[in-house]
This record gives structure tokens, sequence and C-alpha cells, in this order.
């Protein structure tokens, strides 16, 4: 069995003791429900923000309402992929096993938001440029993106052992990180059909206050939402890799008669 | 209803209803479908790990060939 002393208990009041994933399991299971209770709580407000408090789009009529799941579905496919890459890079450093076993908690969710964000996209696209897809750069980089996450996926899933599956992964999580800047850029370094960004840090965002407030409020529930997933994935997938310690048996003992 | 004048004119979302619908729709399908999967994931584990236990019970900390079956 493994012998890191790194992620093994014992780091007394140093952060690095919620690297052990005997001390992680528990903060997440405790955590999950209530990072699930805050999304319901946000994508309720955002959504009643999104139908009846914002407005008309002058330009597009109704059909822009797309944008409170387009958006914060396309940030969140960036960002869980930087998280993933930035766990990847910690994992191979620090050789802690719990980096790895986040970075595979957040990949499906990922691939979720990627799949949401190029469908909505696909379907806003169709009524206001006239095609459900076209190979702009910043639609084509979004869809490498979704094969990315598939591509870690398969393979941290293909390989038998575990620390090799962890290593693989790593690689692409790292190598594929590359692209997030890519598409995030891409409607300012190419001619794209997309359009730019609508929100930035350094000017006035395009939009009505209304319909920005609520698209903020999607991406934060969106947010919440894949603490609560993630947590509660990484949870069997810690179970999984621990299932030889005392504590997995006991937990499992506990567990007995609910599941 | 700030901005519909009736819920037909919120559903019919100003003639985009496919389009918008079709959105939301897929959006809280695969939301559900995920939740399903990682509550029905946990669940299995439990089970699967819990019958491993009984089989070879693991006193040594160590690996059992018999393992192998159920993975």
């Amino acid at each position: 069995m493994m012998t890191d002393t790194q992620d093994r208990p014992g780091h007394g009041r140093s952060i690095l003791r919620f690297a052990a994933p005997q001390v992680f399991y528990p903060v997440a299971g405790a955590l999950a429900p209530w990072f699930a209770g805050l999304a319901a709580v946000l994508a309720a407000v955002g959504l009643w923000i999104g139908f009846f408090v914002a407005p008309t789009d002058f330009q597009q009529g109704e059909v822009y309402r797309v944008i409170f799941i387009h958006v914060p579905a396309a940030w969140m496919s960036m960002l869980i992929y930087l998280v993933m890459a930035f766990w990847a890079a910690v994992g191979l450093v620090m050789n802690t096993r719990l980096s790895f076993m986040m970075a595979q908690a957040l990949a499906p969710t990922g691939a979720m938001f990627c799949f949401v964000a190029l469908w909505t996209g696909a379907l806003w696209g169709r009524p206001t440029w006239g095609a459900y897809w076209v190979w702009d750069a910043r639609l084509t980089s979004q869809l490498l993106l979704l094969f990315l996450y598939l591509g870690f996926i398969a393979l941290t899933q293909a390989i038998e052992d575990s620390r090799r599956a962890d290593r693989a992964g790593a690689i692409i999580a790292l190598v594929g990180a590359v692209n997030v800047p890519i598409i995030y850029f891409s409607v300012q370094w190419w001619n794209t059909l997309h359009q730019g960004a609508s929100v930035s840090l350094t000017r006035a965002p395009s939009m009505a206050s209304t319909m920005l407030a609520g698209m903020l409020i999607m991406a934060l529930a969106a947010w919440a939402y894949t603490f609560a997933v993630a947590f509660w994935r990484v949870r069997s997938l810690i179970l999984e890799r621990e299932r030889h310690t005392d504590w997995v048996g006991a937990e499992l003992e506990a567990q007995e008669g609910r599941a | 209803m700030m901005q519909w004048e009736s819920w037909s004119a919120f559903w019919n979302m100003g003639g985009a209803a496919a389009f918008v619908w079709g959105s939301y729709a897929v959006t809280a399908l695969l939301i559900g479908a995920e939740l399903i999967l990682v509550l029905r994931r946990r669940r299995d584990t439990v089970r699967r790990l819990l019958r491993l236990r009984r089989v070879a019970p693991v006193r040594d900390g160590g690996r059992r060939a018999t393992e192998e079956i159920f993975e």
C-alpha cells in the first residue's frame, strides 16, 4: 500500500492536514449539502431575475435569455479546467493523492458545463446568426475543451493502476490548460462570429444591470453546484482508494444500515 | 410578472420558445442526471466495498487476491 507521509494525518494545525483523504472526507461531506442549498437558492433568485426582472433585449428580443445559463456554463467549463490543472500540478509537485482525486472529481462536472455551453450556444446561434454551428475560433476551441475533458475522463478511467492514471491525467490537464486562455481571448485575437466579452474588469459591462445581475448570480449558483457535486464525488473516490484502511472500514460499517 | 402580459406570453418567449426552453430543459436534465449518478455512485461504492470486506476481511492492510473479482 502507498506510504506517502505527506498526506497522512499528523500535520497538526497546518493547512496541509486537509490534504489527508481521511481528514478531508468528513469535511467534504459536511460542506456539500450547504453548497447544494446555496446553489439552489442562488439559481432560484438568478432565474427569477433572468425571466421576470431583466428587460427584453432591444436587438434580440427574448431569445437572449439563454444567456443566463450559457455564459455561466461557459465560464465554469473554463474555470473548472484551470482548477483541475492546478490540482494536477499540486499533485505532481507535492505528491498528494487527494489533489489527483479532486481533479478527477471535477472533470465530469466540467464536461457537463462545457456541453451545456455548446448546446445553449447552438440554440442561441440559430435564431441570431442563422446557424447552429460555425467553425469560428471561439466555438472550435470550446469544442476542443469538451474533447479534453472527455479525454481526461477516459484516460484516468482506462488505466488500472491509480498512480499511473493520476499522472497520465495530470499531463492532459496541464497541457490542455493552454486551450483555456485561447478560448477566452479568441474573440479578441480572431475575427469571430461570436460576440466579444459582455463583461470585463476594465470597462463598464455592455448590458442592462438587471441582466448582468441575473447572469452573475447564475454564475455563483453554478460555482456552488460544482463544489457540492465535486465534494460528493470525491468522497466516493476516497473510499475506493483508501479501502484498505481501518478508517474506511469503520465508515463502511457506519453506512451499512443505510446503503 | 413584470415582463410578461400573460403566462402564455411567458411560455411563448416572443416566438423563441424552442430555443430558450430547449436550452433550459437540457441543462436541467443534465444537472438532474449528474446528481442521480453521483448519489448512485456513492451507494454502489459503499455496497461494493462492504461486500469486498465480507469476502476478504482486511486485517493487515494487505491486498487480497479475491478483491480483483469485484473490481
